[in-house]
């Protein structure tokens, strides 16, 4: 039902690396792909080849420039969104059906879209623009988090993982219990430094993206290089010597 | 936000048909029998009317009936009950006033006191979104919503003068709501770094993005057409909600006419600043894909 649980047994959720991610919609691709064919109604393309077309996807990749203050060179970064699986996820409670839950168990955001009306409260009461009402269909969608393949025993184990983390090329994503701390995704987390969504916003999501690590610092950088040898040493050295004398 | 004409309408006429409610059970008019019949017909077929409206909005209505079981958590459940709570509580009142020539008043004051709940209900559903900070503006935004209600039921009951003040009350929180709604608007914390999170880098810009047709979030929640022309639209609307309804009222003598032509351009006023509240709503969302 839509009051959300007080605290969920795990926090399954993505972990999503901007200094990796290559923009390459790999991942759009898949998850449309994964999440046409299974769970619910299908994501709809309204018009896919004539002037106009949309359709509905789960996740998208924006691409923003972050120009440094201090006038360094500006670096681009791309941006994969999705839901963020929030533990105070105002799209729940929102919503008029009970359609929109959280799971107690494993604390992936679901829509039941045998009670969903597609009233769109929920889409409007996201920060993150992470659900889509799907035009044919008329109900909601949004990123499952493939609750229909991380636990499908009839698949090999190294594909029980979200469909999009499966597919990512550069390694960007990542899936795991963010709940327990000696997990993979946690320790990872831990080890790098993190960018919050709208913090402002009190959704305390459960995906977390790891921030960008600076790059095109050369100006700035390079005077730190010190030289670390000025005379070669072993056989170059010789060679070095030896040329020398010719 | 998308100002959908289904939204518009619904919070226009079930807004007034509330309204009309709340001053019938206070017994105003005291009629019965045949002008009974017809304001209850009318208090009807306004609420219903926009209930009805509202139902165009959803994709797939056939599950309907779920709507009425979050009333724990959800101010959208909550209004669909409250809603028919109150047109089921006037059926024996408007029965008693219509057929039997009897008022009964403690009945009709349970049905003012539930008119009140639902349009109170009907504006927490929008004050509730932290995502449209012009419309997270409590008890601003509720009692603006009441007092349209309270003041649009007075005019409807054909109280004049009364109606006249109250209309002039509303516009001038109408007024008030948007100066602070721009306020807020302008002063907010979001910005396109805190909605990265990239802001403490630099200066973020979007550069693509992240697709090349429309989508749901830009057609619904990004909506851009009528800020443009917001400026013209809130004098217009002032002038027609509030400020010649309010004249009229006030200063001519109250007969049909009067109160008809106060009634056209109250309810024409009152459905362009309904459409203001949702085409000039900005919804954080639109921080993602803002150029510039
Ligand atoms: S990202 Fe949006 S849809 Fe997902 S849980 Fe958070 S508020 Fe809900
Ligand atoms: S669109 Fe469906 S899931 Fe979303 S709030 Fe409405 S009924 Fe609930
Ligand atoms: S977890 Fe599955 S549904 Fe969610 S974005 Fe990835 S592929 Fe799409």
């Amino acid at each position: 039902m839509t009051a959300l649980p007080k605290t969920t047994r795990k926090k399954l959720g993505l972990v999503i690396d901007l200094d990796t991610c290559v923009g390459c919609h790999g991942c759009v691709t898949a998850c449309k792909g994964w999440n046409t064919q299974n769970y619910g109604a299908p994501l709809s393309d309204i018009d896919p080849y004539g002037a106009d077309p949309s359709g509905t996807f789960l996740n998208r990749v924006f691409s923003y420039e972050v120009a440094p203050d201090d006038g360094g060179a500006a670096q681009t970064i791309h941006f994969p969104r999705s839901c963020l699986h929030c533990e105070d996820a105002p799209c729940v409670t929102v919503c008029p059906t009970g359609a929109s839950y959280k799971r107690a168990e494993d604390g992936i955001v679901l829509v039941n879209e045998d009670r969903c009306i597609g009233c769109g409260l929920c889409a409007w009461a996201c920060p993150y623009g992470a659900r889509e009402l799907d035009q044919l269909a008329g109900v909601m969608k949004k990123c499952t988090l493939c609750v229909d393949r991380i636990y499908n025993e009839n698949l090999p184990e190294e594909d029980r993982v979200p469909a999009c983390v499966r597919t990512c090329p550069a390694g960007a994503r990542h899936f795991g219990d963010l709940g327990d701390p000696e997990s993979e995704v946690s320790k990872l987390v831990a080890s790098r430094e993190t960018v919050d969504l709208m913090p402002e916003q009190g959704t305390r999501p459960v995906n977390t993206y790891l921030a960008p690590r600076p790059k095109d610092r050369m100006g700035r950088d390079a005077a730190e290089l010190k030289p670390v040898a000025t005379e070669a040493k072993g056989f170059l050295g010789w060679l070095d010597k030896a040329l020398e004398k010719i | 936000m998308h100002p959908a004409p289904s939204v518009i309408i619904f919070t226009t006429l079930s807004g007034l048909g509330f309204g009309l409610f709340m001053w019938l059970g206070l017994g105003t008019p005291d009629v019965t029998g045949m002008p009974a019949f017809a304001w209850f017909f009318v208090a009807y077929a306004l609420s219903t009317g926009g209930l009805i409206a509202s139902t165009f909005h959803l994709g797939n209505p056939k599950n309907a009936i779920y709507a009425f079981s979050q009333w724990r958590t959800s101010w959208l459940s909550r209004e669909g009950i409250m809603a028919v709570v109150t047109l089921f509580t006037f059926a024996p009142f408007a029965i008693g006033k219509i057929f039997l020539g009897v008022t009964w008043p403690l009945l009709g004051n349970l049905g003012t006191l539930f008119a009140v709940i639902t349009v109170f209900t009907t504006s927490m559903m929008y004050a509730q979104l932290k995502t449209v900070p012009r419309w997270n503006m409590f008890p601003l935004i509720p009692v603006l919503f009441e007092l349209y209600a309270i003041a649009g039921g007075a005019l409807l009951a054909g109280e004049a003068r009364i109606a006249g003040w109250l209309i002039l009350a509303v516009t001038v929180l109408q007024i008030i709501t948007w100066m602070a709604g721009d306020k807020k608007y302008a002063t907010l914390a979001t910005n396109k770094g805190t909605a990265t999170g990239l802001g403490r880098f630099g200066k973020v810009r979007m550069l693509e993005s992240g697709h090349t047709a429309r989508s749901y979030v830009m057609d619904e929640m990004v909506h851009l057409i009528g800020r443009k022309h917001a400026h013209k639209l809130r004098a217009i609307a002032t002038i027609l909600i509030g400020v010649l309804p309010a004249l009229m009222l006030l200063l001519l003598p109250a007969t049909k006419p009067v109160i008809l032509l106060a009634v056209a351009s109250h309810v024409i006023g009152v459905t362009a600043g309904r459409w203001l509240f949702f085409a000039e709503a900005e919804h954080v969302v639109g921080m993602y894909s803002a150029r510039g």
